[in-house]
C-alpha cells in the first residue's frame, strides 16, 4: 500500500474517497440526509475513473442496479441512511440468497419512521439480522472515525468479494457529518476472488451462467441455506474489536461506532482518576467478536453496554457472555447528541454497583 | 411437396395451429402424450395439402412443429 | 426429390418442454426473442434479466446469461448490469403485474433516463403465476379473482396502457404494442423485436415492445377462444402500433 499526505475530510467524502481507492466503478443512491455529500460527491468523481453514477428514482432502484451491477461482477455500491436503507432490504435480501457482492453504506439517523436527521445507532438489529426476509446476514462494518470510514470502504470491498455476500458499512450521523484529518492510501490492486467465474457477462465460449435465489426443486433451498449457513460460519474468522485498557478493567464497556469512540475519551478520562475501565469497540457488528467478550468474561470481568438506542447491541454482548457473565446496558436516546461527559454517571454506577 | 413434423411430446393440444392452417389439415388426434395432452396431427392422406407456409409453427407456443418443403430446382 | 427445413426451434432454445398452460403466448414470445437474438448474433453477448410471474423461468429455456431480479425490478437490475458491462446486450422480459404495477416506477424511470436496454412486455391483463388476480391491465368487466364480478371502474380504475405512457417518455427510442394471436402480428412482433433490439445495440436508447397474449387458464376460456379474445377485447382497447420511433423523420 502507498500512502499519501493527510487530508482533512467530513467522513462522508472519506467514505466516497475510501470506495473510490477501493476499485468502486459503479454508484447507485437516492438523496437522503445525512449522507447526500457521499453522491455529490461521486456524482463528478466516478467520471475520473471511467465509472458509472446513477440517481436512481428511489432506495429500491438503487439497490437493485446494485444487484444488477454485482451480477455483472463489478466493485458496486449505494449509500444511504436509515428510512432509504428499509427501502434497500428487498434487494439486499436477494443479493444474499443469490450470492452477489455488493457495498451498502448506511449513515444511520434517527427513527423509527422518519424519525429525525441525527445520529443513531437504531438500525443495529436490522444490520446485523439480515434486515430483510430469510435465513441470511451481511457482513457488518461499523467505523468511528473519519480514518475508519476510509479503511473500512476498502475492507468491505474486499470482503464482499470473498464471501460473495453483500456488506454494510453501518456508520451514523456523527461519522458521515464530522470532519477529521485522513490519510487516504491506495490498497493492492483489487482482489474480486474469481468474480469471472461466476458473474455474468455474455456465455463466449463457456456454458451459460444464472445467477438466482429460487431454488423451488426438493431439497434445493435446503441446500442453499445449508451452503449460506457455513459461509456465515466461516465469516467468524472476520470478527474485530479495538480493546483498550482491558487487562485489569473491573468493568468492560462494550460500545460500537462514533459512540464506542466518545466512550473511549470517557474511559481516558476515568483511567486518569484511577477508575478500573476498559473498552470493547467492535468493529465488526456481524460477525460479532463474541470471542474477545467471552474470553473477558472468563477473567471475571463486568460489562455495561453504550448505544445511542434503546438497547439492541446488548443482545449480543450478552449472548457473547452468557453462562458466565451479564450485560448492563445504558441507552442514549436518539435524538439526543452525547458527549463524552454523559457517560461517566452510568460508568461510575456500574463501576461501583 | 411440403410437410410438417410435430414432436408430438412437446404438444399441449392448444390447437391454435388448426385456426391459421389455410388448408385446414391439422386436427387433434385421439392420441395422447406423456404430457397427457391430446396431440394436434394431420393425417396422412391430408400431407400432400401441405404448402410448407410455416403458419402453424410460427403461431404453436410449444416449438412442436418443424417446416420442410421441396427444395426450389435451380432455373 | 431433395427437401430443406424451413422451421425449426433456434438453437438458442433450450430443447425442453415449457412448463407453460396450452396455448399461452410465453412460448411464442420466448422464441421470438430467441430467434431475433440468433439473427442479430447476439447469443454469447446477452444478459437476460428475468422477472417474477409465470415467465421467472425464461432461464430455463434461453440459452444465455441470466439474472433473476426481484419482482417489479427488472428495469433497475438491468440498468446496473448495463452500466456494468455497456458492450453487452442487456433485455429484460417482464409481465403485467411486474411491469405496470410494483415496477411502474422502475420500468418509467429506466426508459426516461434513456438506459441502453431493451424490455419485452408481455400484457396477459392477469396475474398468471399467482392463479389469476386483477392486474393494473385487466379490462373492465373482465372477472379476476379479486373482482370476481368483473373489474369495475368506479372501484378499480381502468387498464393502464403501457406503451402509451412509455412511448411519451424523452428517453424512449422505440416503442411498439405488438399481439401474438394472428401469424400476421406474430411477424410483426419478430420485427418490433428486432427494431427494438438495434435501439440498443446501435447505442440510440431505450427500447420497449408490449406484446398482447392470451393467459387462457386464468381466462378460463380454451385456447382458441382466448386466441380469440385478444383479437375482439384486447386489441380495441389496447391499440397496435408505434408509439415513438427516433430513427423516423418528424419524430423526436
Amino acid at each position: 500500500m502507498s500512502k499519501t499526505k493527510r487530508i482533512f475530510i467530513k467522513g462522508n467524502e472519506a467514505i466516497s474517497r475510501g470506495a473510490l481507492a477501493a476499485g468502486c466503478t459503479c454508484y447507485f443512491g437516492y438523496p437522503i440526509t445525512p449522507q447526500n455529500d457521499i453522491p455529490e460527491f461521486l456524482s463528478t468523481k466516478m467520471a475520473t475513473v471511467n465509472g458509472e453514477f446513477v440517481q436512481a428514482e428511489s432506495e429500491v432502484a438503487a439497490a437493485n442496479m446494485l444487484l444488477g451491477a454485482a451480477a455483472g461482477g463489478v466493485r458496486a455500491m449505494t449509500t444511504s441512511s436509515s428510512p432509504g436503507v428499509s427501502l434497500m432490504q428487498e434487494a439486499i435480501s436477494y443479493m444474499a440468497g443469490s450470492e452477489l457482492p455488493g457495498v451498502i453504506v448506511n449513515v444511520n439517523r434517527g427513527g423509527p419512521g422518519l424519525g429525525d436527521i441525527g445520529s443513531s445507532q437504531g438500525d443495529y438489529f436490522q444490520s446485523t439480522r439480515g434486515g430483510g426476509h430469510g435465513d441470511y446476514r451481511t457482513l457488518v462494518l461499523a467505523p468511528g472515525t473519519c480514518q475508519e470510514a476510509y479503511d473500512m470502504m476498502i475492507e468491505a470491498f474486499d470482503l464482499a468479494f470473498k464471501y460473495r455476500n453483500p456488506v454494510l458499512v453501518l456508520a451514523d450521523a456523527i461519522v458521515g457529518q464530522m470532519k477529521e484529518p485522513v490519510t487516504p492510501w491506495e490498497p493492492k490492486a483489487a482482489d474480486n476472488h474469481g468474480a469471472e467465474d461466476w458473474c455474468i457477462d455474455g456465455a463466449q465460449g463457456r456454458e451459460k451462467r444464472l445467477l438466482k435465489s429460487l431454488f423451488l426443486e426438493d431439497g434445493a433451498l435446503a441446500g442453499q441455506n445449508r451452503n449460506l449457513q457455513s459461509k456465515y460460519e466461516a465469516m467468524q474468522a472476520e470478527a474485530r474489536a479495538d480493546v483498550f485498557e482491558c487487562d485489569d478493567a473491573d468493568l468492560v464497556v462494550v460500545a460500537f461506532g462514533s459512540i464506542g469512540r466518545i466512550v473511549k475519551s470517557t474511559v481516558r478520562r476515568l483511567r486518569s482518576e484511577g477508575k478500573k475501565v476498559g473498552l470493547v469497540r467492535p468493529l465488526t457488528l456481524y460477525p460479532f467478536p463474541s470471542e474477545v467478550l467471552r474470553d473477558l468474561a472468563k477473567q471475571g470481568k463486568r460489562f455495561l453496554t453504550i448505544e445511542q438506542n434503546c438497547g439492541q447491541m446488548v443482545d449480543d454482548v450478552r449472548l457473547s457472555v452468557r453462562g458466565i457473565a451479564d450485560s448492563e446496558f445504558h441507552g442514549h436516546m436518539p435524538g439526543d447528541l452525547p458527549g463524552s461527559d454523559d457517560f461517566i454517571a452510568p460508568i461510575i454506577k456500574h463501576l461501583e454497583d | 411437396m411440403a410437410r410438417v413434423e410435430f414432436r408430438e411430446e412437446r404438444c399441449k393440444g392448444c390447437m391454435l395451429c388448426s385456426t391459421v392452417c389455410p388448408k385446414k389439415i391439422i386436427c387433434q388426434s385421439s392420441r395422447f402424450n406423456q404430457q397427457g395432452y391430446k396431440v394436434a396431427e394431420v393425417k396422412a392422406e391430408d400431407m400432400e395439402n401441405c404448402t410448407g407456409c410455416t403458419s402453424c409453427a410460427l403461431i404453436c407456443p410449444d416449438l412442436v412443429i418443424k417446416v420442410y418443403r421441396e427444395e426450389k430446382k435451380e432455373k | 426429390m431433395s427437401e430443406k427445413l424451413v422451421f425449426d426451434a433456434p438453437e438458442i432454445m433450450i430443447d425442453r418442454p415449457t412448463h407453460y398452460c396450452p396455448g399461452c403466448h410465453h412460448g411464442v414470445a420466448h422464441r421470438l426473442v430467441g430467434e431475433v437474438l440468433t439473427e442479430m448474433g447476439l447469443v454469447d453477448d446477452t444478459l437476460c434479466v428475468g422477472s417474477i410471474g409465470c415467465s421467472v423461468f425464461i432461464y430455463n429455456y434461453l440459452d444465455v446469461d441470466a439474472v433473476e431480479a426481484p419482482h417489479g425490478r427488472a428495469p433497475a437490475v438491468a440498468t446496473g448490469l448495463k452500466r456494468a458491462h455497456k458492450d453487452k446486450f442487456v433485455f429484460t422480459y417482464q409481465g403485467d403485474g411486474d411491469l405496470a404495477s410494483i415496477g411502474l416506477a422502475e420500468i418509467v424511470h429506466a426508459a426516461n433516463r434513456g438506459e441502453k436496454i431493451s424490455v419485452v412486455f408481455v400484457n396477459n391483463t392477469v396475474y398468471g403465476m399467482t392463479g389469476g388476480q386483477m392486474a393494473p391491465t385487466t379490462l373492465v368487466g373482465q372477472k379476476s379473482t379479486t373482482c370476481p364480478d368483473g373489474r369495475c371502474a368506479d372501484e378499480h380504475g381502468q387498464a393502464i396502457r403501457m406503451s402509451e405512457i412509455i412511448g411519451g417518455l424523452g428517453g424512449t427510442a422505440y416503442c411498439e404494442r405488438v399481439s401474438l394471436d394472428s401469424v400476421k402480428n406474430i411477424r410483426r412482433a419478430k420485427k418490433a423485436l428486432r427494431k427494438a433490439f438495434e435501439m440498443q445495440i446501435n447505442g440510440t436508447g431505450f427500447g420497449f415492445v408490449e406484446m398482447l397474449s392470451a393467459c387462457p387458464t386464468n381466462w378460463k376460456m380454451d385456447p382458441v377462444s382466448a386466441n380469440t379474445r385478444i383479437t375482439e377485447e384486447m386489441i380495441p382497447y389496447f391499440p397496435l402500433g408505434v408509439f415513438k420511433d427516433v430513427t423516423k423523420d418528424g419524430e423526436e
